[in-house]
């Protein structure tokens, strides 16, 4: 068979072209953020069903999220931003309720640098404090409303038991918005860490995911600065490299993956990636019809730079926002470009190589 | 639109497809979370960077040695072909102690994949490595007593070795170069929007650093061949590393301040000192001797330079968001 020219960019149905005959439809994941809860139930349910280690115990003070990336040991990740600005053009979620000052630039700057062992290489690196002390601040310009002017920061560290703005008064308060995301690998339609494994360790399954193969992997740690997404990683004192498997168990079983099973509010929907990405549209135009213009599809474009990922998501804001990039491409699509520089350099050396012996004896 | 401070208003005035931004950067404005990396940046270990230097410098040995074999300049080549021997040894120590699991380094047989550069690399050193330890060891032929079976040995071995050299060289440019590709095929920002270029330099710094072993360890009638591969290794890696270190806009950055930019500035004056040394002190044994340590030292700053440097533009959020939100920019400004 000769190869897709897609094979290495571009739409594609990756089971087949893998060399699956009669594979079942391509199986995925829509985290649709904007029905999550923070509950972080899919990241304890990965955890039970799959005996990744414990880690993350401690919160980071990134608002509620203890976990901070996606590492080795946590293959669900919740983000939760907590920025004092309006929520989108909705009513505030928390007007005439005492809230504001629960985060602030300062706040926000502290905990860029905050780390929890995450018993993974590199795992979760600190931030840099600046660009998490814009995230933190109050937004000023186009959101002009109320409560949006930048106050005195204040550091609370992490999140308190009494509601935000008690102690402050009503004139401190502040308008916040909280958006919270499950992140989890994407099964990129063209993986960068299955391309350039050279074990032959990653995988791609017949449902068109991407596995590590746990006997094969020796710890080369390629896959880790191959991923676009930033989600493979190392685990320390094992040296493999562990990530999502889309519980390619429980798929084979014909069960639904454990963090879609456990999520309470169907935020994780687990199905053939054609049909989620049907909903996901419909779940768009609904919530675009209800005055929420910010909602936006990322990673269900067969046309992007990773060929569409079989784990996409429905954001509220720009996808760095959350900490994915906003145009991953996948490395492979400049590979035979690379191999032509690399076959050009070889020649100019080998060249040089004859010209200077060519050249007399002075 | 919330949170939509992403980069600068592009600014690109056709310089080519892919690359030509402007030098002048804006400070980025970018959003994030938490300011926290989006990418993983690379396990490697120093040792890679180290590997770097001794691959090049054993692909750049074994072409100074061929050079000596086929030109009739046994200095040349002994000396050639033991650095190709000592530095290929070192590289695969180096890469196996480097794997989390270095006990399993053999499974990077199990496949042939041309989408791995690492796949790759694997097969270029499984053939290079053989015969260029075949030709150092055939050196050892003089030592061998001239009777009995050691005898048929020390006749064998010089041919062996002839063959096993050029086999060397044959395969030792794909081994200088295919580096250049296992950094770039990452999403690293500042190592894969330089994939144009890393081959070059790594092309550069290993002809540059096989010169070295040549003006190190040969009298200076014979070392003609090195000053002059060390004067195109440097042109090489010179041009290199100044069009990563000014083409690639924002995400040539990392390649001019902190670490990599100390480390290859200073391998830029090495290389300098080196060539012109060369050059100039070809009548001195002691001057060229010292001309050639500049370049091996060159070579090493160089590499640890490209690595540190694509390393710093994983760890900072900055090098992953402006340039994709520009790109993105650029494409809805298209469209």
């Amino acid at each position: 068979m000769l190869p897709d020219p897609n094979s290495l960019y571009g739409p594609l149905d990756p089971a087949p072209e893998a060399g699956w005959s009669a594979a079942p439809p391509r199986m995925g994941f829509f985290t649709d953020a904007s029905v999550c809860i923070g509950c972080k139930a899919c990241e304890v349910a990965c955890k039970e069903w799959n005996g990744v280690p414990d880690s993350g115990f401690d919160l980071l003070g990134m608002s509620y999220d203890n976990t901070g990336a996606l590492t080795a040991n946590s293959w669900r990740h919740v983000a939760f931003v907590e920025q004092p600005r309006p929520a989108g053009h909705r009513t505030p979620p928390f007007a005439g309720t005492p809230t504001g000052g629960s985060v602030s630039a300062a706040s926000a700057a502290v905990a860029a640098g905050t780390a929890g062992p995450t018993g993974t290489a590199p795992g979760l690196l600190p931030g840099a404090p600046e660009p998490a002390a814009r995230m933190g601040a109050a937004r000023t310009g186009e959101d002009t409303g109320p409560g949006t002017d930048d106050r005195a920061p204040e550091f609370l560290g992490m999140p308190g038991a009494a509601p935000p703005g008690r102690g402050t008064g009503a004139e401190g308060r502040a308008d916040f918005r909280w958006l919270m995301m499950s992140d989890v690998c994407k099964h990129c339609t063209h993986a960068a860490c299955l391309d350039v494994c050279p074990t032959g360790s990653l995988f791609r399954t017949e449902f068109g995911t991407v596995v590590v193969q746990e006997d094969i992997c020796n710890g080369c740690g390629y896959c880790v600065s191959a991923c676009p997404y930033g989600v493979i990683d190392q685990r320390k004192g094992d040296g493999r490299a562990w990530k999502c498997t889309l519980c390619y168990d429980r798929l084979g079983a014909g069960m639904t993956p454990a963090c879609a099973q456990a999520c309470p509010t169907e935020s994780i929907q687990y199905g053939v990636v054609d049909e989620l990405r049907e909903r996901a549209a419909a779940r768009v135009a609904t919530l675009h019809e209800r005055g929420v213009p910010e909602a936006r599809l990322y990673g269900h474009d067969p046309n992007d730079g990773v060929g569409g990922d079989g784990a996409f998501f429905l954001l509220l804001d720009e996808p760095e926002v959350y900490g994915l990039p906003p145009d991953p491409v996948v490395t492979t699509r400049d590979l035979p470009r690379m191999w032509r520089r690399a076959g050009l350099a070889a020649l100019a050396m080998a060249a040089a190589t004859v010209a200077a012996f060519a050249g007399g004896s002075s | 639109m919330t949170g939509a401070g992403g980069g600068p208003a592009p600014g690109r005035r056709g310089r080519g497809r892919r690359g030509g931004e402007d030098l002048a950067v804006p400070e980025a404005e970018f959003t994030s979370y938490y300011g926290r990396p989006i990418l993983k940046p690379p396990v490697w270990k120093w040792d890679i960077a180290a590997y770097l230097f001794t691959g090049g410098l054993a692909a750049g040995s074994s072409l100074l040695a061929a050079g000596g074999q086929l030109t009739g300049r046994p200095a040349l080549r002994r000396a050639g072909r033991a650095t190709a021997l000592a530095a290929v040894s070192a590289s695969a120590a180096f890469l196996i102690r480097d794997l989390g699991r270095p006990e399993r380094f053999h499974h990077m047989l199990r496949v042939a994949k041309p989408t791995s550069p690492m796949s790759v690399g694997t097969w270029i050193l499984s053939a290079y490595g053989p015969a260029a330890g075949v030709a150092a060891v055939a050196e050892a032929a003089v030592w061998l007593p001239e009777r009995g079976p050691f005898g048929l040995v020390r006749r064998v071995l010089p041919p062996v070795g002839r063959a096993a050299g050029l086999a060397a060289a044959a395969t030792a440019p794909a081994l200088a170069t295919y580096t250049g590709v296992l950094l770039a095929s990452t999403a690293v920002p500042s190592w894969h929007e330089a994939y144009p270029e890393l081959p070059v330099i790594f092309a550069g710094s290993a002809l540059a650093g096989g010169a070295g072993v040549g003006l190190i360890a040969a009298p200076c009638a014979q070392a003609g061949p090195a000053r002059r591969m060390a004067v195109a290794g440097a042109a090489l890696e010179l041009v290199g590393s100044h069009r990563v270190e000014t083409r690639l806009g924002l995400l040539s950055e990392p390649y001019r301040v902190g670490t990599a930019g100390r480390l290859l500035r200073a391998g830029r004056l090495l290389t300098a000192a080196g060539v012109v040394g060369g050059l100039l002190g070809r009548r001195s044994r002691a001057v060229s001797a010292l001309s050639g340590a500049a370049l091996l030292a060159a070579s090493v700053a160089t590499r640890f330079g490209i690595f540190h440097g694509g390393v710093a533009s994983a760890r900072d959020p900055k090098y992953t968001v402006v340039p994709q939100r520009q790109r993105l920019a650029e494409r809805r400004a298209a469209a």
